[in-house]
């Protein structure tokens, strides 16, 4: 009995420990994760951009989404949409008008990859973050989780889709460059490899220092991402969250995730050796009574 | 041939009189239109229109949720605060066999079912809530498991723990159908159900708590810390206790029939006991809340109105009930004990609302708010889970059920039985 009662303990706390055991946080590819090799990205000059949104028409396109509307109000600060996955917005800052394309950051150990439980949300090789239909049961744990806001949902439909910039994968895989970026007629997008960029970005600002603030939005916060900006201001004046840190975000959790095949391996032997001790304590008091009665 | 041919049709007047029992239970007991019954009727019918109207046009036609606010009451009251709501099956169960403290025998079963009943039914409610539920068997089973995630975590403790309750209760229903020798059996598994359960409660409601771990930019730091989990779990303790106070006022009201009378003379000697624990878990957590309030330096938001929500989620709802829960203990004052549980789960209520829904996205100018036909939902799955319960409660030995066969039995069986005992029989 007891030794069947021990295996039976074992095996529930063998076969938690496997089920913990899996919980991975660095299963991503560590080349994509540091920005190194494959990864690719954007780099946006703020300084060079017009603000003729022919980047966000260029997407439309791209991804066969409505037009956007030709006449907008640049005072009012618009965010994508599940029908607009970027937006140029034009910012009144104290060097002037500011035009700042926005879409997905493609982080580079991002919060929806880590989020998401059905690994729809997912790192391709090339830096792109995207997401797959035939996974994805639409918890929006990825929105929640997301610092940039980025993933969108469509909340209007009965079969809704997450959407969101996925660095135009299609066109990456035939070795073209993303719609928006092809489709930008100032030279504001610059597309290549993430590590290249930033020593593009770095020799600009070396280069002319009156025309940047000397910071790289993307290079470390939230522990990198794919798409960088320069600006000439500092970027909390251009609708930037300048309050993320440079912690990768699934970095957040890592802790919880590590305390899980602990607890699933050392609670149950520990409620059983409890359970154990105060069985024996209870069943020494009775026989004494018992035996007591029959002599 | 002869032997094999013999129990046929044994068997098959088993099964009609099986299929007989089945359907004469599943007729109601006693009069349908109550003015409860006309209530949560209502409620019900309403709640299927408006989910028929959800799965239609989308999750956007009834409720509030916006792309800033992807989790709303759904998320924020039915799973988060439901499933705190329901730890009280961890904790009674720890209590009657880990610790083997038999004066809560009495209580056991009406909390497993409780507790068994909150998670289906607030799981249900997830599913309510995805966007491609036809989904939702992805992290289940197949290629797709993303195991870095928290919720993957939470999903798949949701599930097994179902199964470790299910197994907890199963002996009643044994019972309930007269299968002796299958009850046997299914008690062999309550001591392995139950270890197993606590353990997964301890993960899945910290990780209720880790959810939010990476919403750390849109959460007031007054409420977002490293140590959420932590604070979940030991709150969970407490809320679900105070549930069972609560619950135990109304069943000793509503189903007083059905109560043994082990639960009759028990009563008020478990509920003073739970406001024991309640009231030390409490403190506990006002020492952790401490600590969290010096280590992330929250001095600087006290004076705003997020502060001001602060200090009433913990002076009005901590603070107080569990100086109520100690006065209670000092007077033997059943009424205030459930005053104190009745503002610890408001309490709980704020707190788990607090950190998914009011103080999320604290900063944008544009508020949620639940529509109606989100709190009618809400209301129909309760409702339904109390139909549940109330036709298992009248029906199975929840409330009255033999202890000696229980847990001494079970003692027994993981101890093995003494000498002493052997030689007598």
């Amino acid at each position: 009995m007891k030794r069947r009662d021990l295996l039976r303990t074992m095996c529930v706390a063998g076969g938690s420990a496997v089920l913990g055991g899996v919980t991975h946080l660095e299963a991503q590819d560590t080349d994509t994760a540091s920005g190194r090799g494959q990864a690719m990205g954007v780099l946006v000059d703020t300084t060079k951009c017009l603000g003729c949104r022919l980047c966000e028409f260029a997407c439309a396109k791209a991804n066969g989404l409505p037009e956007p509307e030709k006449e907008i109000d640049r005072a009012v600060e618009r965010t994508p949409t599940p029908t607009q996955l970027t937006v140029n917005n034009r910012y009144e800052t104290e060097q002037g008008p500011v035009s700042v394309k926005r879409q997905c950051m493609h982080c580079l150990r991002p919060a929806c990859v880590s989020a998401c439980l059905t690994m729809a949300m997912h790192k391709t090789p090339t830096g792109a973050v995207d997401w797959d239909g035939k996974k994805c049961m639409g918890c929006r744990f990825c929105m929640v989780s997301c610092p940039f806001n980025v993933p969108k949902f469509e909340y209007h439909s009965a079969n809704p889709k997450i959407t969101k910039c996925v660095m135009c994968v299609d066109r990456l895989a035939r070795g073209e460059e993303p719609a928006c970026v092809a489709g930008c007629p100032a030279g504001a997008l610059l597309f290549g490899r993430r590590e290249e960029l930033i020593e593009e970005a770095r020799k600009r600002i070396y280069t002319e220092p009156g025309r940047y603030v000397p910071h790289i939005y993307g290079e470390h916060e939230a522990g990198g991402t794919s798409w960088l900006y320069l600006a000439k201001v500092p970027f909390d004046q251009l609708g930037f969250r300048t309050d993320l840190g440079t912690t990768a975000f699934p970095m957040y959790t890592k802790e919880f995730l590590y305390s899980v095949p602990l607890a699933l391996t050392l609670v149950p032997p520990f409620l059983l050796a409890v359970n154990r001790a105060t069985a024996r304590a209870h069943h020494e008091e009775e026989p004494m009574i018992e035996a007591e009665g029959e002599t | 041939m002869e032997a094999t041919s013999v129990p046929i049709p044994r068997l098959a007047s088993g099964f009609r009189r099986f299929g007989r029992f089945i359907l004469h239970e599943l007729r109601p007991k006693g009069k349908i239109l109550t003015p409860f019954n006309v209530i949560t009727g209502v409620i019900v019918a309403v709640g299927a229109v408006l989910l028929a109207i959800r799965f239609i046009w989308g999750l956007g036609s009834i409720t509030n949720l916006s792309q800033d606010v992807p989790w709303g009451l759904w998320i924020g009251f039915d799973v988060v605060t439901g499933v705190a709501f329901a730890g009280g099956a961890y904790v009674v169960t720890f209590m009657v066999y880990i610790l083997g403290q038999d004066k809560y025998h009495p209580i056991v079963r009406v909390t497993v079912l409780n507790g068994f009943l909150a998670y289906v039914f607030y799981a249900g409610a997830l599913l309510l809530d995805l966007g491609r539920p036809w989904n939702v068997i992805n992290p289940i089973i197949g290629n797709s498991f993303g195991v870095s995630s928290v919720l993957f975590l939470v999903a798949w403790h949701f599930l097994l723990y179902m199964v470790a309750e299910a197994v907890e209760f199963s002996p009643a229903v044994a019972e309930w159908l007269g299968w002796d020798r299958l009850r046997k059996l299914l008690k062999g598994l309550t001591v392995g159900a139950v270890i197993f359960g606590i353990t997964l409660s301890t993960l899945h409601q910290s990780g209720l708590g880790a959810l939010y771990l990476m919403a750390k930019p849109k959460i007031h730091p007054l409420w977002y810390s490293e140590f959420i989990p932590i604070l979940f779990l030991v709150s969970s303790v407490f809320a679900g206790l105070s549930m069972v106070i609560f619950e135990g006022t109304i069943t000793q009201k509503v189903f007083r029939h059905r109560v043994g009378r082990s639960l009759r003379a028990s009563h008020d000697g478990i509920v003073l006991g739970l406001a024991r624990v309640c009231a030390g878990t409490m403190f506990v957590y006002l020492f952790l809340q401490l600590l969290v309030f010096v280590h992330e330096q929250r001095w600087a938001y006290l004076g705003t109105g997020w502060g001001a929500w602060y200090l009433i989620e913990l002076g009005g709802f901590v603070i107080l009930p569990a100086v109520l829960f100690m006065t209670a203990l000092r007077d033997r004052n059943l009424r205030l004990t459930r005053v104190a549980a009745v503002l610890t789960l408001v309490g709980i209520l704020i707190n788990r609302l607090n950190v998914s829904v009011i103080a999320f996205n604290w900063y944008a100018a544009e508020r949620y708010f639940p529509t109606w036909m989100e709190i009618v939902v809400t209301l129909a799955v309760i409702s339904v889970e109390l139909w549940v319960f109330r036709w298992i409660v009248n029906r199975m030995p929840v409330l009255d059920f033999a202890r000696h066969d229980d847990s001494d039995e079970l003692r027994a069986r993981v101890a093995g039985p003494p000498v002493a005992y052997q030689t007598q029989e």
